[in-house]
């Protein structure tokens, strides 16, 4: 399993060199990956049906005890079918709908990448993994959307569902984190048999609630719904796979996935079926007063999981039954009916429903997927859509909690729902022939296969339900359930409520369907309201988001040098400060012997740092800056540390030479700052020097911890033959630090090289002042700039310094 | 600001970028057990060729240092990583030291090591910084 994970990335990784090979056949290439690992897996349908379940362990880094566990049980099988299946089907289809598009290799990349993310997170068994592939189908979903980046609102529209995603996904990590904490695992294998445990969890709200946050924003519930339409924005491929079939179902997945261990519990029976009925209802409402083909198809998804989500919330076995047999029946029609919304606009040239009619002739092919596909959503009889209404219907009625509230909105749904279908199926197909932008043609057969089969699959299933029951259902659903399911699915039930409530949702969907026009009309008083929604407090996020990034940057990263000291030191004083007087008080330690050849160089040391801030002339403060810096080496050598003092000398020297350099661009030497600001500067620099004195005194008296300084010097002969400790520990010891040092010191040159040698009215973010600091513009304007050079060449300098 | 040089730092010059460079050699090799090691070898080699380039200008040390400083950074950071390699071979964890001490005729020894390795990629690193820094400071002050 880990290879059926790995193969994908993998592919990925080298499709730019086969697309040189394959050219326009590159898609169907590709498209054998998934085709085979759906074969694999379809091959271990016995296994699962016996109610088995796969592990495969692979050691990951066996030192921190991570492994690589991938398991499969009926769940797990049911999304990886559906991912490989359909993955096929689009690659088909891409290769069709993108023919010829300049960016098509990357496009493959993106989604061969996805299809692995995806199949990974549905295999995982650790939740670290899980959410390393969580992330990874949020990003890739991310570029997929974006996919015409030059098109502005495709690339706001797939900013926005990334941020709300990933947004999400800092919750479901935290959700994560307590999960593991109340589990005492990672392993979802061992989180599951904890049931007990964590339902009586202290932590068990916040930990839901931020599960919750991150399956909600991933599977696009009310009221995090609106970046799913907007993600139409994406090519159509991308729509019928990721935003319909599987991506948006991830978070379901991870409901359902977490439902043995969490479920059953009041929190949860009351707040998914309470999220879950609004969604439903939202999008079926907002789905019909839509009229992009794709916005309605978007839109009824949005209502597609809101379904699930109330059902995973009810709790049933019935419930989880209906779970199963919807997410299975949707994936089929939704994937079949965005397949062919995508034929239509590619033929016709326009996305929108009222532009379209009378096709049936012209695209008869066509029209057959999607009037069945159709008839599934709508929840007609034989196709298999029906038989995962009926179980819904009959879920919904099972229900204990807010049941008037959820039949409610579920009654009102399916009927919406009904004049989705006729409205996405019979409108473009029927009726008079309209003009279109394009002259409409049959699309050709990689862009039919997918339609015709999933259509065909919703056909067979709903026929046979028994077959897609004992195949898929029942082991998908007794994983969610955390018990054996054993019940035939069959497509007649007699006369009960759930078929007096279809028979009901049909007449009121018909109706609506054959007043659409005259509908949204009525429905367009509600605009304003809408325009309220929730999409709208997310522009309010982002706007108070922007805000703040400014605020703060004006505050804190001005390019004040000055303020930037500032700002360091006085936090250091802070919390140093604070937490060394509340932990060691103050130590007043005045027993140290003193030599006379030591007070004379502090004596020195003192005098030349007075010296620097009393000058008037620059090079005045350069030589008493090198007397400071020499008395330092001085002091290091008295202490017998002639590395340290060596390196000082010579940081020393470049320092001088470096200067050299660059004397004749400062600004003159003046005096820019006010005394306020004087002494201001003077107290921040007298407090942050009382402080690191008082660390001194702190450190020499208590003893933490043992010091390593003895097992270096011991162990530095016999483990690494060296005497010299300093140059033991810099290239032996803690060589992992000093590699990490002299990537830091390339960083630093690099740096200081592009400053010198992009020209600041040509380099990109010119207006920029801190682009102008280092060196002006040939012109003579050096006088005018602030007196901040100085500081900023001595930057790569103390780079170094923490090198040695 | 390149005046010609005085007579006298010319042939300082001259003479003594030799002499540093031997010197910071010594230091190089001698540090695991000496005061010296790969950093403060390589800002000696640094200061030596800053002194050619105020005597000569940085044409002439461009040419004397063959190899743009950049690209000896980017050596110098090579020498570091492959030095982490070794212990891999041997299953023993990354950056591990590993020793091929050679004995030389006259009871001397010559300790090869990956230590030394990675000591003379900081070397570079250093020498290379230091001169991407004068280099194009100087360049820039002539252009």
């Amino acid at each position: 399993m880990q290879f059926a994970v790995f193969s994908g990335f993998l592919l990925a990784a080298f499709t730019p060199l086969l697309s040189a090979r394959f050219r326009d056949r590159l898609g169907w290439v590709l498209a054998l990956l998934p085709a085979s690992l759906a074969v694999w897996f379809a091959m271990q349908l016995p296994l699962i049906m016996s109610g088995e379940v796969l592990v495969q362990t692979m050691e990951w880094i066996p030192g921190l005890g991570i492994s690589l566990t991938m398991t499969l049980d009926g769940l797990s099988l049911l999304f990886a079918l559906l991912i490989s299946v359909i993955g096929t089907f689009v690659l088909l289809y891409a290769s069709s709908y993108l023919h010829g598009h300049q960016d098509l290799t990357r496009f493959y990349v993106v989604l061969l990448s996805f299809m692995a993310s995806m199949l990974g997170l549905v295999l995982s068994d650790s939740l670290i993994t899980l959410f390393v592939f969580w992330e990874l189908t949020s990003i890739t979903s991310y570029l997929l959307i974006g996919f015409n980046h030059q098109d502005a609102s495709a690339r706001k529209a797939a900013l926005q569902g990334l941020l709300i995603t990933v947004g999400g996904g800092l919750a479901l990590l935290a959700g994560m984190v307590l999960l593991a904490q109340g589990a005492g695992s990672y392993s979802l294998q061992e989180i599951l048999t904890q049931g007990e445990v964590l339902r009586e969890y202290p932590l068990y709200l916040p930990m839901l609630l931020c599960l919750l946050g991150g399956a909600f924003t991933k599977s696009a519930q009310f009221p995090f719904h609106f970046w799913l339409p907007n993600a139409m924005a994406a090519p159509t491929p991308v729509s019928s796979y990721l935003h319909s079939a599987t991506m948006v179902k991830a978070g379901v997945y991870l409901l359902a996935r977490l439902h043995p261990a969490l479920g059953g519990t009041e929190a949860w029976q009351f707040i998914l079926p309470l999220f879950g009925a609004t969604t439903m209802f939202v999008g079926a409402f907002m789905a019909i007063r839509s009229t992009g083909i794709k916005k309605l198809l978007a839109y009824s998804t949005v209502m597609a999981l809101g379904t699930l989500t109330l059902l995973l919330g009810i709790g049933t076995e019935k419930a989880m039954l209906a779970f199963a047999a919807f997410l299975l029946g949707h994936s089929l029609y939704k994937g079949a009916l965005f397949m062919v919304a995508g034929a239509l606009d590619h033929s016709t040239g326009t996305k929108e429903v009222p532009e379209m009619g009378g096709l049936r002739h012209l695209m008869p092919v066509t029209m057959v997927a999607a009037v069945v596909a159709g008839l599934s959503l709508a929840g007609l009889p034989p196709l298999f859509g029906f038989v995962a209404k009926e179980l819904m219907f009959e879920a919904v009625l099972g229900g204990s909690v807010l049941k008037a509230f959820t039949l409610t909105l579920a009654f009102a749904a399916a009927a919406l729902g009904i004049a989705v279908a006729g409205v996405v199926v019979l409108r473009p197909f029927f009726g008079a022939l309209k003009t279109t932008p394009k002259k409409p043609h049959e699309a050709d057969w990689p862009m039919l296969a997918g339609p015709l089969t999933l259509a065909f699959l919703s056909l067979l299933f709903g026929v046979m339900p028994g077959m897609a029951g004992s195949l898929l259902v029942l082991p998908a659903s007794s994983a969610v359930a955390g018990y054996e399911i054993s019940y035939g699915l069959s497509l007649w039930h007699g006369i009960n409520a759930p078929l007096l409530l279809s028979i009901a949702s049909l007449i009121v969907g018909g109706l609506v369907f054959r007043h659409w026009d005259a509908y949204r009309a009525k429905v367009a008083v509600l605009n304003p309201i809408i325009a309220r929604g929730p999409e709208a407090g997310y522009f309010k996020l982002m706007d108070g988001l922007v805000w703040i990034a400014d605020w703060q940057t004006r505050w804190l990263q001005n390019g004040s040098m000055r303020n930037y000291l500032t700002v360091i030191l006085l936090t250091f004083v802070g919390l140093t400060g604070y937490t060394l007087i509340w932990r060691y008080q103050l130590h007043w330690n005045w027993d140290i012997q003193v030599q006379l050849h030591e007070l004379v160089t502090v004596g020195l040391l003192v005098a030349a740092t007075t010296v620097v801030f009393l000058t008037r002339s620059r090079l005045g403060a350069v030589a008493s800056m090198g007397v400071v810096g020499f008395a330092v080496a001085l002091i290091f050598i008295l202490f017998s540390a002639p590395d340290l003092g060596i390196t000082q000398i010579l940081v020393e020297t470049l320092t001088v030479i470096l200067l050299v350099l660059v004397l004749f661009r400062l600004p003159s030497f003046g005096n820019l700052s006010t005394p306020t600001q004087r002494i201001r500067d003077a107290l921040v620099a007298a407090a942050t020097g009382v402080l690191m004195t008082l660390l001194i005194m702190v450190t020499i008296d208590v003893q933490l911890v043992p010091s390593i300084s003895s097992v270096m010097i011991e162990q530095s002969q016999p483990l690494a033959y060296g005497r010299n400790i300093v140059n033991v520990i810099l290239v032996d010891f803690r060589s992992l630090d000093t590699l990490g040092e002299i990537f830091v010191l390339a960083l630093a040159a690099l740096g200081v090289y592009a400053m010198l040698r992009l020209h600041p009215e040509t380099a990109p973010g010119a207006n920029h002042l801190a682009g102008s600091l280092i060196l002006p513009p040939l012109k003579k304007q050096a006088k005018k700039s602030p007196p901040k050079e100085c500081a900023s060449t001595a930057q790569p300098e103390q780079g170094k310094e923490s090198a040695s | 600001m390149m005046k010609p040089g005085t007579l006298i730092l010319y042939a300082a010059a001259r003479f003594l970028l030799p002499l540093q460079l031997i010197f910071s050699l010594f230091l190089l090799l001698r540090g695991h057990d000496e005061p010296g090691g790969g950093f403060i070898a390589g800002l000696v080699a640094a200061g030596a060729f800053s002194l050619y380039l105020f005597a000569f200008g940085s044409e002439v040390t461009r040419d004397l240092l063959r190899i743009d400083p950049r690209t000896m950074i980017g050596i110098g950071l090579l020498f570091g990583v492959a030095s982490a390699f070794p212990a891999l071979i041997h299953g023993q964890a990354f950056l591990t030291a590993q020793w091929w001490p050679i004995a030389l005729p006259g009871g001397a020894e010559l300790k090869l090591s990956t230590p030394l390795i990675f000591d003379i990629g900081v070397y570079l690193a250093v020498v290379g910084t230091v001169m991407t820094f004068v280099v194009a400071l100087a360049e820039s002050e002539e252009a």
